[in-house]
């Protein structure tokens, strides 16, 4: 901001005060004669847009590569078309129907017409099987009915259309596909959220619980939780003596133990976790040494790993740093003159600890927890590598849709959750510390 | 506190040595235990003289967890070194290791990294190398890894650095907003991201692509740039950029001659950051790569889950090497800037 104000008057008022270039109101004015309010105003638009535009084309970047991305995945939580672009003349003609009984002869000789243009169709998204897979969502088991029918249709060359396919199989008979036909025929359907939080729609359209066999995304959003709970939980009793200790060590000391710290922290999260399947497994250094010395015997090894304890192990010493060095970095901040004036007032150690020195690391606590809690939510490696079977988080299920089971939307609706409940803590985690806080070392 | 007492618990520990050898009868025992509760001895500092003795033994208990912890924090590292050198396919130590036999060490998982995966790994000369050159497969991650990350960290450190400079100017319109968005990468689940990028990649055309892995790299690696390079500039001294216009200077000599100079060491620990996120980011590939552009971490992921052989470990000890060196840099940086910005030493 460069704003001159010439001095050297040419109208100088018979005031003191006013020593600026004036115009006839009386207004202060630049030396290039604009009121120097508005000068002010302008000079003030033109640095804060120069401010924005230099984060523009990072911003633009991460739109693209990251915003754009990740809303187009959440889109296909709700969207899936699989209906109306196999069946696309039978999708509309279904709309109109009531859902009693069954649809008119004409929409079951579009269903018939539909079906044989998609038997031929090669394009990925507009086959059979795409629409089997879809209907096998909404009635387990109905992907056969749909690609065995797919493969007879081509003897039913005129009506009447609903006998015929009637006769093609006898499923066809049942009001239930139609119903979920109709349903899958529109593009947008809340299914997949249903799915996700263990819900579906029976067959008259109404939402239920599902059966208790298919009730196992709620439970693992809960054991996600639960586990990124004990993690940090663990994460916060282990840093917090070793924070301590860095922050009142003296500064060649400290910096030389901050190494074993933020070795662990610059090191690959793959070394990490190879390191520790090494050191947990049966035939393990941990197993060994125990046999070694006597405590367990050769047979009696203990399974530390491929299960929830391995993950909590690996997780919280992967995630370890994350939490000590926010708390390191509020500890170093309060100077140890409290915790002494605090004794000469008389208090005990453990009342000066409790009354001046723990409440000053709040700050500290919540930002480690936090992140560390946001970190362990979303995690996916490491659970993958050494979960086994029982430490297996929410993201590895999303996993699991994306790349095994292909059920995207289904995938994109519990990826969806997972991110409404970070976004929640990331608000949170500004609100209360503030990103700009966030540092390494 | 005066020599008797600093003498007392020294005693005391060489009679629980005593008592350890006598219980176990096992030398490696003894050393252990005098690692993880003898180094605590050496920590303990002399209390005030309002000290209570529940305090003097609180210290030494506070200390002996503080061992335990930073053990817990660097043993699984350091351990990994030796195991590498295990002349058996084992993730533990053998015997031979243990008694230190010179045939229970190999180089054989180092030899591995190169041979796995060539054509012909008993040819000489320069067939040797141009087979493991284009075959080897840890090679060719290798090789991968560090193409993608080159220009992964480009990309990051230029838009990054740059969006700091606005984001640290103090008229910035909705610093918290853009601030927010420039952050979350690091705060959304990897999952999430990578799946987002996998289905828009696919669409249009960027999947199964080395630009497609480098952009979402580059992706990743912003928070760390972001972060570091803010940091630098918040104790950036503002008048110096009024001195040099007052002097003359135009906006790029400004940039060029001032504030570059003083935020160096933060926009390369930054670089090194977004580097490293890169070197070992496996989510985004996993979902993205094909087997043509296999990186290292990927290569490890794989050998987990699929044929698990200590050459993993060998690798990893490379990793932890170069993580060694990298973090010096990034020590000996972090000095440097502090001395620029006249910050006291330390």
């Amino acid at each position: 901001m460069r704003i001159l104000i010439d001095c050297r008057g040419k109208n100088m008022t018979s005031t003191t005060l006013d020593q600026g270039n004036t115009n006839a109101d009386g207004v202060l004015l630049t030396s290039d004669g604009i009121p120097l309010k508005q000068k002010l105003v302008q000079t003030t638009k033109k640095a804060r847009s120069r401010a924005f535009l230099l984060t523009l084309p990072l911003v633009l970047f991460l739109i693209i590569s990251f915003v754009v991305p990740i809303g187009q995945m959440l889109f296909r939580s709700v969207h899936n078309p699989a209906g109306t672009n196999v069946l696309p003349n039978f999708a509309v003609a279904i709309k109109n129907w009531d859902g009693i009984g069954f649809p008119s002869e004409e929409t079951f000789e579009l269903f018939v017409k539909d079906m044989q243009i998609a038997r031929k169709n090669r394009e990925i998204g507009k086959t059979v099987g795409n629409l089997a897979t879809r209907m096998n969502y909404a009635i387990p088991g109905s992907r056969s009915l749909f690609t065995s029918t797919s493969r007879k249709l081509s003897t039913i060359t005129e009506g009447p259309y609903k006998e015929a396919l009637f006769k093609i199989d006898k499923k066809w008979d049942n009001q239930i596909i139609w119903r979920n036909l109709k349903r899958v025929s529109s593009d947008y359907t809340i299914a997949f959220y249903l799915a996700a939080l263990d819900h579906k729609y029976d067959d008259n359209g109404n939402i239920v619980a599902a059966e208790e066999l298919y009730q196992i995304y709620v439970s693992n959003f809960f054991k996600t939780l639960r586990l990124s709970a004990i993690i940090t939980f663990l994460c916060l009793i282990i840093a917090f003596p070793v924070s301590y200790l860095l922050s009142v060590l003296p500064l060649r000391t400290s910096n030389l133990l901050m190494i074993l710290v933020l070795l662990p922290f610059w090191t690959s999260l793959l070394v990490r976790t190879t390191a520790w399947i090494a050191i947990l497994q049966t035939q393990g250094v941990i197993n060994d040494i125990l046999v070694f010395i006597g405590l367990i015997s050769d047979d009696g090894r203990i399974q530390m790993i491929y299960n929830q304890t391995g993950t909590i192990i690996a997780m919280v010493h992967i995630l370890l740093p994350f939490m000590i060095l926010p708390l390191f970095s509020v500890m170093k901040t309060i100077p140890v003159s409290y915790m002494r004036a605090a004794r000469s007032m008389g208090a005990t150690p453990f009342t000066a600890y409790r009354r001046v020195y723990f409440p000053l690391t709040l700050p500290g606590i919540a930002a480690g927890t936090l992140l560390v809690f946001i970190l362990a939510i979303g995690y996916y490696i490491t659970p993958a590598l050494v979960g086994g079977e029982d430490g297996l988080l929410i993201s590895n299920l999303i996993a699991y849709h994306i790349q095994k089971s292909l059920n995207w939307s289904l995938g994109a609706a519990l990826g969806t959750i997972l991110l409404v409940v970070v976004l929640v803590l990331y608000w949170l985690y500004n609100k209360l510390v503030g990103i700009d806080k966030l540092s390494f070392g | 506190m005066d020599m008797s007492k600093f003498q007392k618990h020294h005693i005391a520990f060489a009679v629980a040595c005593v008592i350890v050898l006598a219980i176990t009868q096992h030398f490696a025992v003894l050393l252990g235990f005098i690692f993880l509760f003898g180094t605590p001895l050496f920590f303990m500092k002399e209390l005030p003289p309002y000290a209570t003795t529940v305090e003097r033994i609180w210290q030494y208990l506070f200390l002996t967890i503080c061992t335990f912890i930073f053990v817990f924090l660097i043993t699984p590292i350091i351990i990994i070194i030796p195991l590498s050198f295990n002349a058996e396919p084992y993730f533990t130590f053998t015997d031979g290791m243990l008694s230190f036999e010179s045939t229970a060490y190999s180089l054989r998982w180092y030899e591995d990294i190169f041979s796995n995966g060539m054509t012909n790994p008993d040819a000489v000369g320069s067939a040797w190398y141009s087979d493991m050159w284009n075959n080897a497969q840890w090679v060719r991650a290798t090789r991968n890894s560090f193409f993608i990350a080159f220009f992964a960290t480009i990309i990051a450190t230029v838009l990054g650095t740059l969006a700091a400079l606005g984001l640290s100017r103090p008229e910035m319109p909705y610093r918290g907003l853009i601030t927010g968005l420039l952050i979350s990468p690091m705060i959304v689940p990897l999952v999430i991201t990578a799946t987002g990028m996998f289905f828009f990649y696919s669409d249009i055309g960027l999947a199964k692509t080395f630009p497609g892995i480098i952009l979402a790299h580059a992706t990743l690696g912003i928070p760390f740039v972001i972060i570091t390079v803010t940091a630098t500039l918040s104790g950036f001294d503002r008048s110096l950029i009024r001195a040099a216009q007052s002097m003359g200077a135009n906006g790029w000599t400004t940039f060029h001659k001032v504030i570059m100079p003083l935020i160096m060491p933060g926009m390369i620990s930054g670089a090194l950051f977004a580097f490293i996120t890169s070197m070992d980011e496996v989510v985004a590939v996993i979902f993205l790569a094909d087997v043509e552009q296999r990186t290292i971490p990927r290569q490890m992921f794989s050998g987990i889950r699929e044929q698990i052989s200590p050459t993993i470990l060998a690798v990893a000890t490379i990793l932890v090497a170069i993580s060694i060196a990298l973090l010096t840099v990034l020590e000996m940086l972090r000095r440097r800037s502090e001395r620029l910005r006249g910050l006291a030493p330390s």
